[in-house]
């Protein structure tokens, strides 16, 4: 217990720090995304469902708060209560679809429903096509906070990722989360013991989206700008594999994967295609060599060197 | 000129032709699909890389080797059929024992470095592939100008379509496939090498997309990009007809190629997402799917 306060307190106070060792703009995009992986992984790690559609929460999230900031001219917050409460919304009439079906189909249906969003953001003037949304302004937050101040941003996106974070967290460690634990190891059983698990996935479903929501809102702050590759498939396969490369069902796993993808793109932004193709490896050796994913292998190898 | 409900009949007939083309690859791709899932229990993400792969291997075969389309038709498909046999060994065999989520994740991951790697060697520009000289030009049906080309890949798609389902239907084999579906422990304690049949499965069902990919490659430009977008569409033609039927996936991807093609005639700016609506729809009215059993 002593030793998770330390490091809990070391981990908080190197978030502190970090954006004046490290490039703040890197460090918002790792925390946003860590926030999306925490979201996706509440569903996958938690609840054994594969999302294969979670870009579209996170991208048109994304485009709502943009739109609501430049054209409206809202506030920080409202645009960002906007973005999630959409998100939060389509969750639901996605989740009540997808979960009609189980297993690979649920990937297949939370994929197709993903790409008619896609298609319809292709198609939709507001979000202005290839161009995205552009130049879209920060405001002030509570009308006192200047967003501009790349310091002030980084501590109100870290304060962000933190609530985000500690959603999911309280939602595992609750009764809640461990009814979804039950339908993750046994659905049927779950079932007979008198679970409505249907109600139990949907609300899962929810709270993952609107969470995947929040992040993409908190994003489009960041880099003032939407995009329609914040609503492409390949979107919705970077989550799952921040999630896998991290160690799904661990809860820092998703923060490690999202760090560890996004500084892989950083890096290899400027040679085409070979970010795919890393990407597609990195799938391939988790899935064949180790599925518990890095936090996951690391939290195993504590264990066994514990016991001798 | 003649009319219907307000559209020309040339028009609406061209769209229609569109949407049938269009069916036929959701056909042929459906059904290896399903094939794969059936004894495999894999959805097998990379289907559409191996449909762009079919596409590129009959691009590369013109235009580095002067080979002409008729055998590219034939060494295409057994490329992308062997290059499927090799994944299933080294990979996929790892994964039987594991929950099948596992398996769309692996073949994500293939689907992605293939891609990458086409993309990093030809961009995405696309390349232009030549229908072969018996089939350019077309002829005029008195209601209709019908491309040669475009009626023979209808032909074609659908003879293949019905040729798979004769041979698992009424052959030998395609008995031993039905039984190792149902239940492999048995069919394998009765003598049968059924990996050496999963493998067979997995070779074939690769093959079957890089075939539709060569039917394909004169019809749209070869694009790296093509396959991931088709295979999206695919899935939602999966879970609207279910797994359950090869007659059934074939008629589903038929269907609801039409129904695109006429969606483009009468509302265009719903064409790319109406096979999606239907998706929602068929989920809220029957949840297992036109053909599904319940899963």
């Amino acid at each position: 217990m002593l030793q998770r306060r330390i490091w809990g307190t070391v981990l908080v106070a190197a978030a502190l720090a970090a954006p004046y060792a490290v490039y703040p703009v890197f460090l918002m995009k790792a925390l946003c995304f860590g926030l999306f992986a925490v979201a996706f992984n509440l569903l996958l790690g938690y609840t054994g469902l594969l999302s294969f559609g979670h870009a579209a929460f996170f991208g048109f999230a994304a485009y709502v708060t943009g739109h609501a900031m430049k054209e409206w001219g809202a506030t920080p917050e409202l645009g960002i209560l906007a973005g999630v409460a959409v998100a939060a919304a389509m969750g639901l009439v996605f989740g009540v679809l997808a979960i009609r079906r189980l297993g690979i189909y649920f990937a297949m249906v939370t994929l197709a429903l993903a790409q008619m969003v896609y298609f319809f953001c292709v198609q939709a003037p507001f979000t202005h096509g290839e161009d995205g949304i552009q130049a879209i302004p920060r405001g002030k937050l509570f009308g006192l906070l200047p967003l501009d101040d790349m310091y002030v941003l980084y501590y109100v996106v870290l304060a962000v990722f933190g609530i985000g974070v500690w959603i999911v967290w309280r939602a595992i460690h609750s009764p809640f989360g461990q009814v979804l634990a039950a339908i993750r190891e046994n659905e049927p059983r779950a079932i007979s013991l008198g679970y409505r698990t249907e109600r139990f996935k949907l609300a899962a479903f929810v709270l993952s989206a609107t969470l995947a929501g929040l992040a993409g809102s908190v994003k489009t702050l960041v880099f003032q700008l939407a995009s329609l590759t914040d609503v492409q498939w390949h979107t919705s396969g970077e989550v799952v594999l921040m999630t896998l490369l991290g160690g799904m069902g661990t809860a820092l796993g998703p923060v490690v994967g999202a760090f560890v993808v996004t500084t892989i793109e950083n890096y290899l932004a400027d040679i085409g295609a070979w970010v795919t193709i890393i990407q597609g490896v990195i799938f391939v050796l988790v899935v064949t060599l180790f599925r518990r994913g890095i936090v996951g292998e690391a939290l195993a190898f504590i264990e066994r060197s514990r016991r001798r | 000129m003649m009319t219907f409900l307000g559209i020309p009949i040339q028009a609406l007939m061209g769209q229609l032709l569109l949407g049938l083309i269009n069916g036929a690859s959701y056909a042929v791709l459906s059904l290896g699909l399903a094939l794969i899932f059936g004894l495999l229990n894999i959805i097998n993400f990379a289907h559409g890389a191996q449909y762009m792969m079919g596409a590129y291997i009959a691009w590369m075969l013109l235009a580095y080797a002067g080979v002409n389309y008729w055998l590219a038709l034939v060494v295409a498909p057994l490329a992308v059929g062997l290059i499927g046999v090799v994944i299933e060994r080294l990979l996929l065999r790892r994964l039987y024992k594991l929950d099948n989520l596992y398996g769309l994740l692996l073949t994500f991951g293939l689907a992605l470095i293939i891609e990458g790697l086409f993309r990093q060697a030809y961009g995405i520009s696309g390349q232009a592939y030549q229908a072969p000289r018996l089939l350019q030009g077309g002829i005029n049906l008195g209601f209709m100008f019908l491309p040669l080309y475009r009626g023979w890949v209808v032909l074609v798609a659908l003879a293949a379509c019905l040729a798979v389902w004769a041979a698992i239907e009424k052959t030998r084999l395609g008995a031993l496939l039905r039984a190792a579906t149902e239940n492999p422990a048995l069919v394998r304690a009765f003598g049968v090498n059924v990996p050496l049949l999963i493998t067979g499965t997995y070779g074939f069902g690769a093959a079957l997309a890089g075939f539709a990919g060569v039917l394909a490659a004169p019809l749209y430009s070869v694009n790296p990009l093509m396959g991931s977008n088709i295979i999206i569409i695919v899935f939602a033609v999966v879970v609207i007809g279910g797994m359950g039927s090869i007659l059934g996936s074939v008629l589903t991807g038929f269907g609801l190629g039409l129904i695109e093609g006429l969606t483009k005639v009468f509302y265009p700016e719903a064409s790319a997402t109406v096979i999606f609506v239907i998706m929602a729809i068929v989920l809220l009215i029957k949840p297992a799917g036109l053909f599904g059993r319940n899963a």
